[in-house]
């Protein structure tokens, strides 16, 4: 299998060219609050479980944000006003994934920092952060303005259509990396 | 290890899950190795719309959420993203079955996450026939009992599918 050729490559790679981030995670998923993780029968599938309606929270509500800045659902509602209501629940969701993702990264570090998907994976999301950022800089400044005009302006649409493209990737890759551990 | 299985309905469950598995369409899923991910991305997808826009719906029958505009009206935006997106989960549930029939249908997980899906759908009728009552969407004047024991319930139902659903690998 291709993946498996490159994961074992990509680590004897990591060991050599990069042994403190290396020695940190192989410290990291040898803790005992790691170990525990790792071995419980329950407890993976618990945060896992956890992990996944978090970030289902998180998809959902930007999506419900990014189909408003495409003009395509909740047109009854002011554009900048949906995305203050809607965001701290999309905040709030984000970290209690990005802390049970923590704690999956933590009981086996290495396999995973070392796999291709889950390093697209984050790739995707520091996009999409940076796809939000863009937006809140630009367009986002006066959405006051056109929040309730008939259309969104095109940069709204962008950041819109970009965003959804972007966590659409980050599930697929997200469940490739279920496929693709060693 | 499962006791029911000596049951003629198990029986003729195994036999539909044999003969499911021998069909070319689920010998396609199988062989396909793209096939599973992908539906399953999409599995996520639909039902990330649905619990989000369940969420939304719930935050506001219980007077949290956009309280200026009526449940009414909240539910007419949010409704459509919960049966729309229901359809493709059955589609690519159903696909994910023929992929796999005796993972799913002999897991008592799975069976379980179905009662909790009926659940969950007759719910969300209940809640459609109710959501014109102009008592129900007022947070200050209605009850406030009744709002908030239905938002709870579905949200309870849809979380304890997305933990079912999880499980199944594991059971």
């Amino acid at each position: 299998m291709p993946a498996a050729g490159q994961t074992a490559m990509a680590l004897e790679l990591m060991a050599l060219e990069a042994p403190a981030l290396d020695g940190w995670l192989r410290w990291l998923q040898a803790t005992p609050f790691a170990t525990v993780i790792a071995e419980n029968d329950n407890l993976f599938p618990f945060i896992e479980s956890v992990h996944v309606v978090a970030i289902a929270l998180v998809i959902g509500t930007i999506a419900i944000v990014d189909l408003r800045l495409l003009g395509l659902a909740s047109r009854d509602r002011a554009a900048g006003r949906l995305i203050g209501e809607v965001l701290p629940y999309t905040w709030a969701a984000f970290g209690v994934a990005a802390i049970a993702g923590g704690l999956m990264f933590a009981s086996n570090a290495t396999t995973y920092a070392y796999n291709f998907y889950f390093q697209g994976k984050l790739l995707l999301m520091g996009l999409a952060g940076l796809n939000m950022a863009i937006f809140h800089l630009f367009t986002g400044r006066d959405v006051a303005r056109w929040g309730t005009a008939e259309r969104t302006p095109l940069g709204a649409k962008a950041a819109g259509a970009v965003s959804l493209a972007l966590w659409i990737g980050v599930v697929a890759f997200g469940r490739k990396v279920g496929f693709t551990l060693h | 290890m499962y006791p029911h299985l000596t049951l003629p309905i198990a029986r003729t469950l195994n036999d539909f899950c044999v003969w499911l598995d021998g069909t070319a369409l689920s010998q396609v899923i199988q062989s396909q190795a793209w096939i599973v991910p992908t539906v399953q991305s999409i599995h996520i997808l639909a039902f990330a719309l649905v619990v989000a826009s369940a969420l939304m719906i719930n935050l506001r029958l219980t007077g949290i959420f956009a309280r200026d505009q009526s449940l009414d009206r909240i539910s007419a935006r949010f409704l459509p993203f919960i049966w729309w997106p229901m359809l493709v989960l059955l589609a690519t549930g159903a696909i994910m079955i023929i992929g796999e029939p005796a993972r799913a249908l002999k897991n008592p997980v799975f069976q379980v996450k179905v009662l909790l899906v009926i659940a969950a759908v007759i719910v969300t009728c209940i809640f459609q026939r109710m959501r014109r009552n102009p008592a129900l969407g007022d947070p200050t004047h209605g009850p406030r009992a009744a709002p908030r024991v239905i938002a709870a319930i579905s949200m309870v139902l849809w979380v304890s599918i997305i933990f079912a659903g999880r499980w199944i690998a594991y059971a």
